[in-house]
């Protein structure tokens, strides 16, 4: 029994999500093999090779792997395909976006989001925004999986000694191609891998009101996060989004400011292990699911927070 | 250029979902059904291209029990042309609609395809990507923003790090996200007028596709309960209990 999980990287660099995949790949028991495909990526597939727990890296190289275009990756990993059991992805934009379109291609009804192995064909996930946890067996011969993040704790970056080897690329598909990105630069840590998030609601009222919310986040060295009502106000850009639909956390502590809590945002931070909460509306549900919950005006609390940190 | 889009009648995003008693199933038993939110999105965006006048024609179809008629109901009184509803009382996995879709894809020939990128009961995120993949064509998933310009789709996508840009190949399918629009209300009159608008029924072995699942749901239950926390009087409490009680600071 063998796992592939396809890496996520920006050709320079692996990302820190597939770490979690190679974990959940892990728990599923057999060996763990990482397919690193993309353009002038050797660093990738040596870092990849280091990863705890990875027997080999495949190696596809080829100027249209640049951007992981799914209509390019898919038929390369089903190429792959034959040997594995297990085809696994973070439950990043780049994996939801590719795994389906490889699970179609192998006839395989793909397991989304999982956080939990039972064992090699049974696994849990959550559903309706989180509210219920399923635990569903695929009757596929290969199981197609996005891994949330959140569930598993990273493989180590080092310690591994895996192969490199290159593998035959597949043509392009000719069907896409990637014209830019506007990505949000930021010195802050990122919100998928920060240990404590601040996040600001409709609340907070405007762009320039997010200044408040971005002072406390600094303070405390924190990744700054929005609910759907902030972001869809023009507040911050969607990549802020938290919740179920957006990005899932679960950061040592989340500080909710001016956020209602409603079960779309609950679904992407209820597992955070401290939640406070700072709204001057006493009754709002984002109460229900906090340690600490401070009733006031965030205008007034969020600064005085930030100079009682001083203290 | 005729749009096909899909539309899945899904519990109401106000209503908390829970698992009936015996862990076999979500209880949906008298629970708000509503279009999914994602494919409100969807179908109010194939009406703008059609308003915009780059479509002539814009088809809803969905897949599921009787009363998706309704969801198809609404699809058009918010202004597409016909409806298809693909009847079945089975439990429809997104791959099994994945492969009805294509097979209506086959006999309506539309240039674009346009789905909600997720439906809130599942959270799957799979359909769309998995039909562009059986058709062959080009997917624009999470869509920000779309533009349709000398026989190719320029879209503007959602991702992690913020928003990337493809060019894609037409026929193309497209799945939205939540800033591409936003949908309009619907008006009585449109709601009468939809009624008379042509609505056809067909079931899946009608397309050849066989919908048994794949996937079997050993269990449902109920995620573990966050203890009750308690208010704090004041920030200089916040930050003492984050320090000395929590210890995260």
């Amino acid at each position: 029994m063998t796992a592939l999980v396809i890496a996520e990287h920006n050709n320079a660099e692996l990302n820190a999500a597939t770490l979690n995949a190679v974990a959940a790949a892990s728990a599923i028991g057999g060996d763990v093999d990482v397919l690193v495909a993309g353009a002038a990526c050797q660093a990738v597939a040596d870092a990849a090779a280091q990863v705890a727990g990875v027997r080999k890296v495949l190696l596809a190289d080829a100027a249209h792997y640049a951007n992981a275009l799914a209509e390019n990756l898919a038929p390369l990993v089903v190429s792959l395909a034959e040997p594995y059991e297990h085809l696994l992805a973070a439950a990043t934009t780049t994996g939801k976006n590719v795994m389906p379109r490889v699970a179609a291609l192998l006839d395989s009804a793909q397991i989304s989001d999982i956080i939990g192995v039972e064992s090699n064909d049974t696994f849990v996930r959550p559903i309706y925004a989180g509210n219920v946890i399923a635990t569903v067996k695929s009757a596929d011969a290969k199981k197609v999986i996005t891994v949330r993040t959140t569930a598993f704790d990273p493989a180590a970056a080092s310690g591994g000694s895996g192969a490199v080897e290159s593998v035959a690329v597949a043509d392009a598909a000719g069907l896409s191609e990637f014209v830019g990105e506007e990505l949000t630069k930021s010195d802050r840590p990122e919100l998928t891998a920060a240990d404590i998030i601040v996040s600001g609601g409709r609340g907070v009222g405007s762009s320039e009101n997010f200044a408040i919310i971005e002072a406390l986040a600094d303070k405390l060295g924190a990744a700054v996060g929005a609910s759907r009502a902030a972001v869809d106000a023009g507040y911050v850009p969607n990549d802020y989004q938290v919740g179920q639909t957006g990005k899932v956390v679960a950061p040592t502590l989340y500080i909710a400011v001016g956020i209602s809590g409603a079960i779309q945002h609950l679904a992407g931070m209820k597992d955070s292990k401290v939640i406070v909460a700072i709204n001057k509306d006493e009754e709002a549900p984002i109460f229900g699911v906090a340690d600490y919950g401070l009733v006031g005006d965030l205008f007034k609390e969020v600064p005085a927070m930030v100079e009682a940190l001083d203290k | 250029m005729k749009i096909l889009v899909a539309v899945k009648r899904a519990i109401d995003y106000n209503v908390k979902a829970r698992p009936k008693a015996d862990g076999s199933a979500v209880d949906l038993a008298n629970v708000k059904m509503s279009m999914n939110p994602f494919d409100e999105i969807a179908v109010e965006e194939a009406i703008r291209i059609q308003e915009a006048g780059t479509a002539s024609e814009t088809v809803a179809v969905s897949i599921g029990p009787k009363q998706c008629q309704e969801t198809l109901r609404t699809a058009m009184a918010m202004g597409v042309d016909r409806g298809i509803l693909v009847e079945t009382d089975e439990d429809v996995q997104p791959l099994a609609v994945a492969k009805l879709l294509k097979a209506v894809v086959d006999k309506e020939q539309p240039e674009l395809v346009i789905l909600g990128k997720q439906a809130i009961d599942d959270d799957s995120n799979q359909t769309g990507q998995m039909l562009a993949a059986l058709l062959g064509w080009a997917q624009g998933t999470f869509a920000a923003g779309v533009e349709l310009a000398d026989g190719s789709l320029t879209v503007r996508r959602e991702i992690d790090g913020g928003i990337q840009t493809l060019k894609l190949k037409m026929p193309a399918v497209v799945t939205a996200d939540l800033r591409l629009n936003e949908p309009r209300y619907v008006k009585l009159p449109n709601i009468m007028k939809a009624k008379k608008k042509p609505l056809d029924t067909l079931a899946p072995a009608d397309l050849g596709v066989d919908v048994a699942p794949r996937l079997s749901v050993l269990k449902v239950a109920e995620p573990p309960a966050r203890q009750g926390g308690i208010k704090v009087p004041d920030v200089a409490a916040l930050v003492d209990k984050l320090r000395n009680e929590a210890k995260v600071i």
